[in-house]
């Protein structure tokens, strides 16, 4: 078996392009009226529980204020997303991705075998002993498949007048539109956060081999 | 600094990019395929005519904001305010058995329908106000629609540089049942801010379909013909899109 099956390669790289597109489409759309709320109802900036700064053109998709383009850009990847994300997790589930490499184990979560897990970690060491992901690197995944992925797709879909009346019980998970779009711009940027720290380990362990292996699948039996 | 420097090269090199293709035809008829489905997949999993969410007076926003045209500079417009819009006329035209012209005390005279409903503009804002008004069935069915009849055009006293405003909905949308030619807001005539003395809710869809100012409704078997051809004033001009279920 290859370190990363075919499926989870090639929602890599499509997760990779679409939420990338969608992030600086995002920021554009941002830019219409940044300010955000909470509850039902809300469009007066004082009354705004934080008011979002605007986001250079070197950030956004287009690269020049344009709502509509923007707008298209999201709706367009919002169904790359959310259809490759569907097909990774079915994958994933009968691949036994999910069972065997991000699942946790009883014992990881012990403090002590967690606080190794950060001591290693902080030294760089990222030789696992058992299994393919350690405890830490099980949780950020853990955290982006399940928490932060699904609330970019439920607050989206809540944010939206016709699946409002189509799943009216959308709003009442979210409290409200306007809190499902101060939910929607925060798991963004947990998921930038993500981002910069995914990039940021590759770059600082075995990059090319990090890499070569998300494209090629590396050598059979890589994990026995 | 230098890798931050690198990131927002790789940022401003893919937004130039995204920038060129989005203005290719390819491009465009990819997002019309999205919208389509999107459009679809709300109609097939809400069941045949999902409701928009109505809410409570309690729920109701202190004010109701007023965006786009918020007032219309012409001596005809006024001389109608001044009053009170008595003798404003709605036309009801094209695809119909019987044209029709309704003044206000008309429209008011059919059986009104209530709702409090969210109003969410494709900015990204929402306010919650209570309309009142008779259904847009309702008024179609006095002038009978004709069997190619597909589409509603909504048009309207305002205009952008002189560029008429316009918008357009479904059958779909047009016969649903919160689909309503509004004329009070909040219990109160509608203000010349929220476009007096008549505007459209077809409250599935994004602020800017909800046409203000209304003048006449037209039935049309296609909107190819209408003005710019895509549907409304924002669609023509700016590039929004038709479907603002999303």
């Amino acid at each position: 078996m290859k370190r990363h099956a075919f499926g989870t390669r090639a929602w890599h790289w499509i997760n990779a392009v679409s939420l990338i597109v969608m992030f600086m489409s995002g920021l554009n759309i941002s830019n219409a009226h940044p300010h955000l709320y909470w509850g039902k109802w809300g469009f007066i900036p004082g009354r705004a529980w934080t008011d979002v700064f605007e986001f250079p053109g070197w950030a956004t998709i287009p690269g020049y204020y344009d709502l509509a383009a923007a707008r298209d850009w999201h709706v367009v990847f919002a169904w790359v997303f959310a259809v490759s994300l569907l097909a990774f997790m079915i994958s994933a589930l009968v691949n036994g991705h999910l069972r065997r490499d991000i699942a946790t184990k009883r014992r990881e979560w012990r403090p002590a075998a967690i606080w190794a897990d950060v001591r290693a970690h902080l030294r760089f060491d990222f030789e696992h002993h058992e299994g393919k992901y350690n405890f830490l690197q099980k949780m950020a995944y853990g955290l982006v498949l399940f928490v932060l992925l699904p609330l970019m797709i439920f607050t989206g879909m809540a944010m939206s007048p016709g699946m409002d009346a189509a799943w009216p019980f959308l709003l009442d998970v979210f409290g409200g539109r306007q809190s499902a779009r101060s939910i929607h711009f925060m798991s963004a940027w947990g998921l930038f956060g993500f981002f910069i720290l995914h990039v940021g380990l590759v770059l600082i362990n075995k990059p090319l081999k990090n890499l070569r292996e998300m494209i090629t699948g590396g050598p059979r039996d890589a994990t026995a | 600094m230098q890798r931050r420097s690198v990131l927002a090269g790789i940022a401003a090199g893919l937004t130039a990019g995204c920038s060129k293709i989005g203005q290719t035809d390819a491009f465009q008829s990819l997002v019309d395929g999205a919208d389509r489905l999107h459009r679809g997949a709300h109609r097939l999993i809400g069941g045949p005519r999902p409701m928009a969410p109505e809410f409570t007076l309690a729920d109701l926003s202190t004010v109701f904001r007023g965006n786009g045209n918020t007032e219309i500079d012409s001596d005809e417009y006024r001389t109608h305010q001044t009053a009170g819009f008595a003798d404003w006329q709605l036309a009801v035209t094209g695809l119909v058995e019987r044209p029709l012209g309704l003044s206000l005390a008309q429209l008011h005279a059919l059986p009104q329908r209530t709702q409090i409903t969210r109003h969410d503009c494709v900015e990204g804002w929402s306010a919650i106000g209570e309309w009142t008004g008779p259904q847009l069935s309702n008024v179609l069915k006095l002038a009978g629609v004709k069997p190619a009849a597909r589409f509603a055009v909504f048009h309207c006293a305002d205009d952008f540089n002189g560029i008429r405003y316009y918008e357009s909905c479904d059958l779909d949308d047009a016969m649903h049942p919160q689909t309503i030619v509004a004329h009070t807001l909040n219990g109160e005539p509608l203000p010349v801010k929220n476009g007096a003395p008549l505007r459209m809710r077809i409250e599935r869809q994004l602020g800017y379909k909800h046409a203000k100012f209304l003048t006449g409704i037209e039935l049309v078997a296609s909107l190819a013909p209408v003005f710019g051809g895509q549907g409304g004033y924002w669609e023509d001009n700016v590039g929004y899109q038709w479907y603002a279920g999303v």
